[in-house]
């Protein structure tokens, strides 16, 4: 079936998300069976917020992230063989088997890093924002992180800083309204991250962090400002996580409302909705349902390829510390 | 006795403490959830309650800062971070203010604060998760610095810490939370500044902190097997570290292997061997050898998890060439 540029765009999208979700309950089955070690962070129930944010932008674009950001790399164009490797401990990972889930890096795609440390990388961004602006360049630079994210100075300095020297830098706060066991509502009085924004003076912008149309949409004009020079911008992407902090599991124990706030949550699947969407704007369900078999098939791919890389070498151990002189 | 184990003995010391002292309060983020403290806090707020025992934002530094500030008017705070390496967002409190406040102001206020970190190693969680950073806090002038090896210690030095009236960085060790030892009731203190001889030898000093003093228990062991003796120092405070005990199991041997699990440059047991060559040096019949880590952050993949990490078999291997 032909489709026009706008229901290719959303069959993209959604194939991303398809991506991130199948990929990352991947990676829970592989912890569970004990092959993967690494601590992994998933993001089911948040991939409208990566792959909106990622479809707005180009590649010369960065994006920061987080101890949660197989998603940020895989919409950003990462390769999956090297994300899976590395979370394997493989020599081919992304990070040489440095690195593991929680440090993620794909150069070639404006992601120079993403990091646990929470907060950590929305400084970066803004360096990023400034190198833009200093050598007249177009890019804009893009850091998620999460609601908790927004409790470290970092935040504040760095929203201060990119509005005063309006920087092209977008924040995207994924708030899934949790930070490990603690629900936001336990760490602020008050649920308004996005009044951060107003405070240093950008403007600061509430989304379904569930309906990647919305995020895309905002993205874009976000980014289109931030190109034209008019400065940085906050977006809440307001969201939840389907599975516990860290793993497969579903951490129901974690507070009385886990259960009812999955209940409330899960119906509003973003991928449900987006495929939904799109079958309302005439693409067809044959054609939707054949992206599923296709990702299984580059996971599958992925895994092997991850699987049959070799270790690192224990006499490699020093390599990387430091690097190449660069005049 | 009862056995306890390192991480029951932590929690006991903490519950002791709040029972007894109502200035005493803890905060840091996975307090209320064993998820990263283990059993080491285990539903202290059920007991206590959740306003002297209370988990905080993502806030590293204010609340660090808060702990300093109700600290220098009079309250015993205990902060927790869930990880060393968290806890370096809350620099410039503990650096630059708690340690300086003291001597800043003639003495007249002071900052009697417990801060506690955990030290992680290995799990493939890599380089900002795992790292062991006593030294570059052992480097400040008007902190203290503590690393229990044992159930016993870590009770005896959170208490001591905490009735200290100076900042305290008490740090403990991932890997020893399950090790089990004699663990007494009460409120007892293990003094700040003394190390302790776990074993007593003629042939080497080893020097030993934290987990390494553990891996030295089994490292001693082996040797003994092969007729070697050693005298093993558990350190217990990184600073002041017990120069005394130090230099006169020195000067009985007169060869010395230190074992710190945190990288080697600029470190504890760079320390150790300078103050020995420089005050004792004519008690010395062999060059001091150093087992740490090496020079290189931690990494994830496992085989290079296993090349990074020092334990007993270093030990062993270092001692038999001071020997040599
Ligand atoms: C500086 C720092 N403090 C604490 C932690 C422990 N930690 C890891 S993830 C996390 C939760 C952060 O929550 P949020 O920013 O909302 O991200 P989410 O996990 O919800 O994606 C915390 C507190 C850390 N990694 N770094
Ligand atoms: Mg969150």
């Amino acid at each position: 079936m032909q489709v026009g540029g706008a229901a290719a765009a959303g069959r993209s999208l959604l194939r991303i998300m398809l991506l991130i979700r199948l990929v990352e309950e991947r990676i829970g089955e592989l912890v569970s069976a004990g092959e993967i070690k690494t601590p992994c962070h998933l993001s089911i129930g948040q991939e409208a917020i990566a792959a909106g944010v990622c479809a707005a932008l180009s590649r010369q674009d960065t994006v920061w992230g987080g101890h949660r950001s197989h998603g940020h790399y895989l919409a950003k164009g990462g390769d999956l063989p090297e994300m899976m490797a590395e979370v394997f401990g493989r020599v081919t990972g992304c990070s040489k088997g440095r690195g593991g889930s929680m440090h993620l890096v794909a150069p070639a795609q404006g992601l120079y890093g993403t990091v646990p440390l929470v907060g950590a990388t929305i400084p970066l961004a803004v360096g990023a924002g400034l190198a833009s602006k200093l050598r007249h360049e177009p890019h804009v630079a893009v850091a998620f992180f999460g609601d908790g994210a927004t409790e470290e100075g970092h935040f504040h300095e760095s929203l201060n800083l990119a509005a005063l020297y309006r920087l092209p830098v977008l924040f995207v706060c994924e708030n899934n309204f949790y930070s490990t066991h603690m629900p936001l509502s336990a760490r602020r009085l008050k649920d308004n991250i996005v009044q951060a924004a107003d405070a240093a003076g950008m403007p600061g912008i509430r989304l379904d962090g569930n309906d990647a149309l919305a995020v895309r949409d905002g993205a874009t004009q976000a980014v289109a400002q931030a190109r034209a020079g008019a400065g940085p911008c906050l977006l809440e992407c307001r969201t939840y996580r389907w599975r516990g902090h860290v793993g497969p599991a579903w951490d129901l124990e974690v507070g009385e409302r886990r259960r009812s706030e999955l209940d409330e949550w899960m119906p509003k699947d973003p991928i449900l909705r987006l495929r939904r969407r799109l079958i309302e704007e005439g693409l067809s369900v044959e054609d939707l349902d054949a992206l599923e078999p296709a990702v299984r098939g580059e996971i599958e791919a992925a895994v092997t390829f991850a699987r049959e890389s070799p270790l690192p070498d224990d006499s490699d151990l020093f390599r990387h510390v430091y690097a190449p002189r660069r005049t | 006795m009862r056995q306890f184990t390192y991480a029951q003995a932590i929690r006991e010391a903490h519950a002791e403490l709040l029972r007894h002292d109502p200035r005493v309060f803890v905060c840091g983020q996975g307090v209320w959830n064993p998820w990263y403290a283990g059993k080491s806090l285990l539903d202290l707020d059920k007991e206590f309650g959740r306003e002297r025992v209370f988990d905080c934002p993502v806030s590293e530094n204010a609340t660090t800062g808060a702990a300093i500030g109700a600290a220098i008017v009079g309250m015993r705070p205990i902060v927790f971070h869930a990880r060393m390496d968290f806890m370096l967002l809350a620099v410039d409190p503990i650096v630059n203010q708690a340690a300086n406040w003291s001597y800043l102001f003639g003495g007249q206020v002071s900052v009697p604060v417990v801060i506690r970190s955990v030290i992680n190693r290995g799990g493939e969680q890599g380089a900002q998760h795992s790292q062991a950073l006593q030294a570059l806090f052992a480097h400040v002038p008007g902190l203290k610095v503590v690393m229990p090896a044992t159930p016993y210690d870590a009770k005896g030095l959170l208490v001591a810490a905490v009735r200290d009236g100076n900042p305290v960085l008490y740090l403990d060790d991932r890997w020893l939370y399950d090790s089990e030892g004699d663990v007494p009731e009460g409120l007892y203190e293990v003094p700040i500044g003394s190390g302790v001889i776990r074993r007593s030898g003629k042939k080497v000093t080893v020097v030993a902190t934290s987990y390494m003093a553990a891996e030295a228990v089994k490292a001693a062991e082996t040797l003994a097997q092969r007729g070697i003796d050693v005298e093993l120092i558990d350190l217990r405070t990184i600073k002041p570290w017990d120069r005394d005990l130090v230099y006169s199991s020195v000067g009985k041997t007169g060869r010395l292997v230190i074992a710190d699990a945190a990288w080697m440059s600029g470190g504890i047991a760079a320390d150790i061997a300078a103050a020995v060559a420089g005050d004792i040096f004519h008690a010395l019949k062999a060059p001091i050898v150093r087992v740490c880590l090496p020079d290189v952050p931690a990494p994830t993949s496992a085989v290079l998890e296993q090349a990074y990490y020092v334990g007993a078999k270093d030990i062993v291997a270092s001692v038999e060439k001071v020997l040599l």
